[in-house]
């Protein structure tokens, strides 16, 4: 009964999409403003990665609201998961040899190849959010290997309590330089450079570290706590 | 041919909505409607990256002089689909770690015994 009628149910919601989708091309540009950020973009932000110079200059405030979801979400896993009773000991078998120096060996790269990631954002297809995923994928290998390894809370804590204060602090800052909030208020430099395109490689950075602090920490919370 | 040359990526994004939808009705164990959510977000970010996408196109990025601008895939459905992706990994998190609070209080991941509902 139950499946007929999802079935059916499926049957109507696939007719309105495909009657939908129909309407829609394939393969031309459609909105407007996308052909205004791909002339415009590289002048005005100084960012040569149009998608970058988007969520980070255009969509600031977008990506604003999106670091507070993902926040109210770490925040509410770690309330759902941490209940503070006494946990039971669980006998771990340790890692082999293999999985165990691979991981020591691995570690630092993928850090490196995180932070990378996140400081050429402006620049290379990649930034904050990537970057920071990246290095959480780091912190999930070193969980699965090195079982008695475990990240700092404070530190993590510090790491993403000082990415979401820069990002609002450069906001803030762009209403006493300019005009509005997050207001591009450094200098353009050259474009196509590491130092180029004023606010957007900083909050870029400030994203890293949150994205990733936040991810590794519910990564912590997932295993640690259930 | 034709057709399916240029609507592949509707129809694949659109074959992962229904699967995650018909899995999320269909489906009592929570693990399993929670992998159907997965495979839903995985299907509109999919639709969003291919309704934004042009034919033969490049990346949005100038990343050498002399790229021809008018090639280059919108950029707006892909910023969008780049704070998603991340959105869609927390989400599911917070709905993995209220399942394992259900399970430890019901001892059970079937949904038709947590909820005792029956139809």
């Amino acid at each position: 009964m139950r499946k007929i009628v999802s079935i059916l149910l499926l049957i109507i919601v696939a007719f309105g999409i495909i009657r939908a989708l129909v309407e829609i091309p394939f393969g031309t540009l459609k909105t407007e403003v996308g052909r205004y950020y791909i002339e415009k973009g590289v002048e005005e932000t100084g960012a040569v990665n149009i998608v970058t110079s988007v969520v980070v200059n255009y969509r600031a405030f977008d990506t604003l609201g999106e670091i507070v979801v993902l926040f109210i979400a770490a925040i509410g896993l770690g309330a759902v998961l941490r209940t503070g009773r006494e946990k039971k000991t669980r006998d771990v078998q340790p890692a082999s040899l293999i999985l165990f120096t691979g991981c020591r060996f691995l570690f630092p790269f993928i850090l490196i190849l995180g932070i990378y990631i996140f400081i050429h954002g402006h620049l290379t297809p990649g930034g904050g959010f990537q970057g920071g995923a990246i290095i959480a994928s780091g912190f999930l290998l070193i969980y699965l290997g090195c079982k008695e390894r475990r990240i700092s809370r404070v530190a993590s804590h510090i790491a993403e309590s000082l990415g979401g204060l820069v990002f609002l602090g450069i906001g803030l800052l762009g209403l006493v330089f300019g005009s509005y909030f997050l207001f591009n208020f450094l200098p353009m430099g050259t474009a196509n450079t590491l130092f180029s395109a004023g606010v957007i490689p900083i909050i870029y950075i400030a994203i890293g570290f949150k994205v990733g602090s936040e991810l590794a920490g519910i990564l912590d919370n997932l295993i640690e706590e259930s | 041919m034709s057709f399916l040359n240029s609507y592949i990526y509707y129809i694949g994004a659109f074959g992962l909505i229904l699967i995650g939808l018909y899995i999320m009705l269909v489906k009592h164990n929570l693990i399993k409607v929670i992998v159907g959510l997965g495979i839903l977000d995985t299907g509109v970010n999919l639709f969003l990256i291919s309704v934004g996408y042009i034919t033969k196109g490049t990346a949005p990025i100038f990343s050498k002089p002399g790229i021809d601008s008018q090639q280059m895939v919108d950029p707006v459905p892909q910023a969008l689909v780049l704070t998603a992706i991340v959105i869609g990994v927390a989400v599911l998190a917070l709905a993995l770690s209220l399942a394992i609070r259900l399970y430890q209080h019901y001892r059970t991941l079937d949904l038709r015994e947590i909820k005792e509902q029956r139809w």
